[in-house]
């Protein structure tokens, strides 16, 4: 059969909901492609033969391969092959920085738009959630036992590549709910929790066993895993302790770290009404850093009824690191971008006459200084410098820190024999996750520090990959 | 899911419960807590280990009904069963070489203070243990102290019971007489023990005290539970999930501490009263 490509330079666009609608609610902001605007979205695919596309994928999806199965209407078809090489489709679909991987290697991209692969795949994810009815083939049994630390994108990968390969894989989660950033981090509006859920479940039916509450570190010890027949460890205990700035008044009321502000609401639903976990709702919200996270929080405000949400950054927009989509919709929604702008003081309410006032302690603004792009530094990112004498106050209630973490330090002070560089990350052989420790392996945050979530599953599926070998090799 | 194994009040809101958690009775140390939650749709809270029996595989907690979640849990029976239950988090008390320990508990803080004096106790160590309490219907484990202290002074501030005044009254005695301790180890409410650690700074005798901010996730990723220590002059920040619940007194800022505490007064008052009501409508 031959079809005509599809030769428009622009992709389908994606059926969203208006900014001025999402902007108070919590519902997913894109909608998802239909069938039709899928298959037409397909037809633009020219099968290049050198297929650039999946080797800009950290998990090296047959790209081309499931493009071909949408174009032929075969939507489950296509859902298998990603699932060859993806445990989480449905969630790098949506959250997985195209633009920068498969898409920039797109040869449509030179003259015009690449192809959505990112659209097309979050269809096909949805479109067999919604209509599959296979049950899951369990593998047989290989005999081997493999403990996995962290239910986040690197321990989910590594756990649903070993489940397929037979292994009996156990899963540790030190929160009471499987999926890690995926649940306390991401928001529902960029990820529906639901469909974390069914990707849970999914490596469930496919002999998976989720432990929830285990604190690896404290519950339980590497040197217990191995005691309690574990063969091998895989590490993704993700992102540690949230960074503060280290200047005056962090410590007031109101002032979060992303971290603290994304899992009350997001984990805890803090967002619903009468939630049982508190947060601040409403009122004038400064989020401070530039990243996914920073816009995470940002827009996570608004939709929680704030009147006014900034983002304070201290370089300029070519710098800041967030994907573009995730800028653009921040913008659309009404959020006040503060570029070179850098906080010195978070000021707090002070009434020395009365001890007992409550708004003691509250914060009251934020103090920042003006910054201007100096000489570039060792990364060749131009030097934001201050201008002297240029401070002023934003008027805010609350001011969420979204500047980074750091590696979480319970496995580490707990396990012997493991390296870890001086930022904290676990250090790895980059080809393998193999740790300094024989049998241990780690990837993901706890290795990079905060990164990407398909980079954190492109090292799950390294560290799947390398303890199939190493336990192949033992027996 | 966790079962309740037994529950016990030991006063009209200070409740005592066993609960079946193997893994964390494994590993329970003094000065260490847990978090649970009680349904599916709760909040998580930190509560202080109060004991454990590695052997029968369960941790008591004791727990002074003031929200909603506690509202909540004080409401289970034994034989039912709470939604999550994990730890043992925080770093344990350092316990080691202590011969001659002071443990001054307040209230419901006098809960998490009893491991720490049975454990000093049973090293043979020499405690002398201060327990206080607003009146005579909040009292409790005065026996457990007594079976564990070498002495026991017991305070109420209205004095209807044991002595009259709050913990400082037989410390500052004790400091006047010239008694000296390895170390102070004080846990309650965070005004108690500012006011123990002031009592004690002029002494430079070591004074630990237990920190019980509030917290999320309880294993080093909010930093909801950060607070500031003043070491040489500079202010250092901290989190009492990973780096403690245990810290040097004289370096931790009790006033930011405590204004950090009341961030969701409001709230939690709220919120209790609306559990309270619901169950009022059901009955």
């Amino acid at each position: 059969m031959s079809v005509k490509p599809n030769l428009s330079p622009k992709k389908n666009p994606m059926p969203s909901q208006p900014p001025e609608v999402r902007a108070h609610n919590f519902l997913e902001v894109a909608t998802g492609y239909d069938e039709a605007t899928a298959v037409d979205e397909a037809l633009r695919c020219l099968h290049c033969k050198n297929m650039p596309c999946v080797s800009g994928c950290p998990v090296n999806v047959e790209i081309p391969a499931f493009i071909e199965k949408v174009k032929e209407g075969d939507f489950e078809g296509a859902y298998e092959v990603i699932s060859r090489t993806s445990s989480l489709p449905a969630v790098c679909g949506r959250v997985c920085p195209q633009e920068t991987q498969c898409e920039a290697k797109c040869v449509r991209g030179l003259k015009g738009e690449p192809v959505g692969i990112g659209r097309l795949e979050r269809f096909v994810a949805d479109w067999h959630n919604l209509h599959s009815v296979q049950p899951t083939e369990r593998p047989a049994p290989n005999g081997h036992k493999v403990a996995v630390v962290g239910s986040g994108p690197a321990g989910l990968t590594c756990a649903g590549d070993l489940a397929k390969k037979g292994y009996a894989v156990t899963v540790f989660e030190a929160l009471h709910t499987a999926g890690g950033v995926l649940v306390y981090g991401i928001p529902e509006f960029r990820l529906p929790k639901e469909i974390v859920r069914k990707e849970v479940e999914h490596l469930s039916e496919l002999g998976v066993d989720v432990q929830t509450n285990m604190v690896v570190g404290k519950t339980l010890t590497v040197d217990e895993l191995f005691e309690m027949g574990f063969e091998a460890v895989f590490i993704g205990s993700g992102a540690g302790l949230p960074n503060f700035m280290g200047i005056p008044g962090e410590s007031l009321k109101g002032v979060y770290s992303a971290n603290e502000f994304l899992t009350r609401s997001n984990l805890m639903k803090a967002y619903e009404e009468n939630p049982v976990t508190p947060i601040r709702k409403g009122g004038r919200v400064a989020v401070v850093g530039g990243g996914n996270v920073a816009m995470d929080a940002a827009r996570t405000a608004l939709r929680l009824g704030a009147e006014k949400v900034y983002i304070v950054y201290r370089r300029s927009m070519e710098e800041l690191p967030a994907r573009r989509e995730e800028v653009e919709h921040a913008q659309e929604e009404g959020i006040e971008f503060r570029l070179l702008n850098n906080p010195v003081e978070v000021l707090g309410h002070e009434n020395p006459s009365d001890r007992r006032d409550p708004k003691n302690g509250c914060v009251t603004g934020l103090k920042c200084i003006r910054m201007e792009l100096g000489e570039p530094d060792e990364r060749g990112r131009r030097r934001p410098v201050p201008v002297p004498g240029s401070e002023f106050v934003l008027d805010v209630d609350t001011v969420v820190i979204a500047i980074g973490t750091s590696p979480n330090p319970l496995i580490k002070t707990t396990t012997e024999g493991l390296s870890v560089n001086p930022r904290g990350g676990i250090i790895v052989e980059e080809a393998t996750g193999a740790t300094t420790r024989e049998g241990v392996f780690a990837g993901g945050d706890a290795v990079t520090g905060a990164a990407t979530v398909i980079s954190a599953m492109g090292a799950g599926k390294v560290a799947a990959k390398a303890i199939d070998e190493f336990l192949s090799k033992e027996s | 899911m966790y079962r309740i194994v037994s529950k016990t009040p030991l006063n009209p809101t200070v409740t005592r419960m066993e609960i079946e958690a193997p893994f964390v009775a494994r590993k329970a140390k003094p000065g260490q807590f847990i978090i649970l939650r009680v349904d599916e749709t709760g909040e998580r809270i930190p509560l202080t280990v109060a004991g454990y029996d590695r052997e029968a595989g369960t941790v008591e907690i004791i727990f002074q009904v003031v929200g909603a979640t506690t509202e909540l849990l004080n409401r289970k029976q034994a034989g039912e069963f709470i939604q999550d239950f994990v730890g043992p988090l925080g770093v344990p008390s350092k316990l080691d070489g202590l011969q001659n320990v002071c443990i001054v508990g307040g209230g419901v803080g006098c809960a998490i203070a009893l491991p720490i004096a049975r454990a000093l106790h049973e090293a043979g160590a020499k405690v002398t243990s201060v327990i206080g309490f607003r009146n005579k219907d909040l009292l409790i484990l005065e026996d457990d102290f007594r079976a564990v202290s070498d002495r026991l002074f017991v305070m109420t501030d209205d004095g209807s019971y044991g002595e009259k005044g709050n913990v400082c009254v037989p410390l500052n005695d004790l400091f006047a007489r010239g008694e000296t301790f390895d170390e102070i180890i004080t846990i309650g409410p965070l005004i108690m023990m500012k006011f123990v650690v002031e009592a004690a700074r002029p002494t430079g005798i070591p004074c630990t005290v237990s920190m019980n901010p509030i917290m999320i996730d309880g294993t080093g990723m909010c930093g909801g539970c950060r607070l500031t220590l003043h070491r040489d002059g500079k202010p250092v920040t901290k989190f009492a999930c990973v780096d403690g619940p245990d810290f040097n007194g004289y370096e931790v800022d009790f006033d930011e501490a405590m204004s950090r505490g009341t961030m969701y007064r409001d709230f939690e008052q709220a919120a209790r009263e609306r559990v309270c009501n619901l169950y009022r409508t059901q009955s």
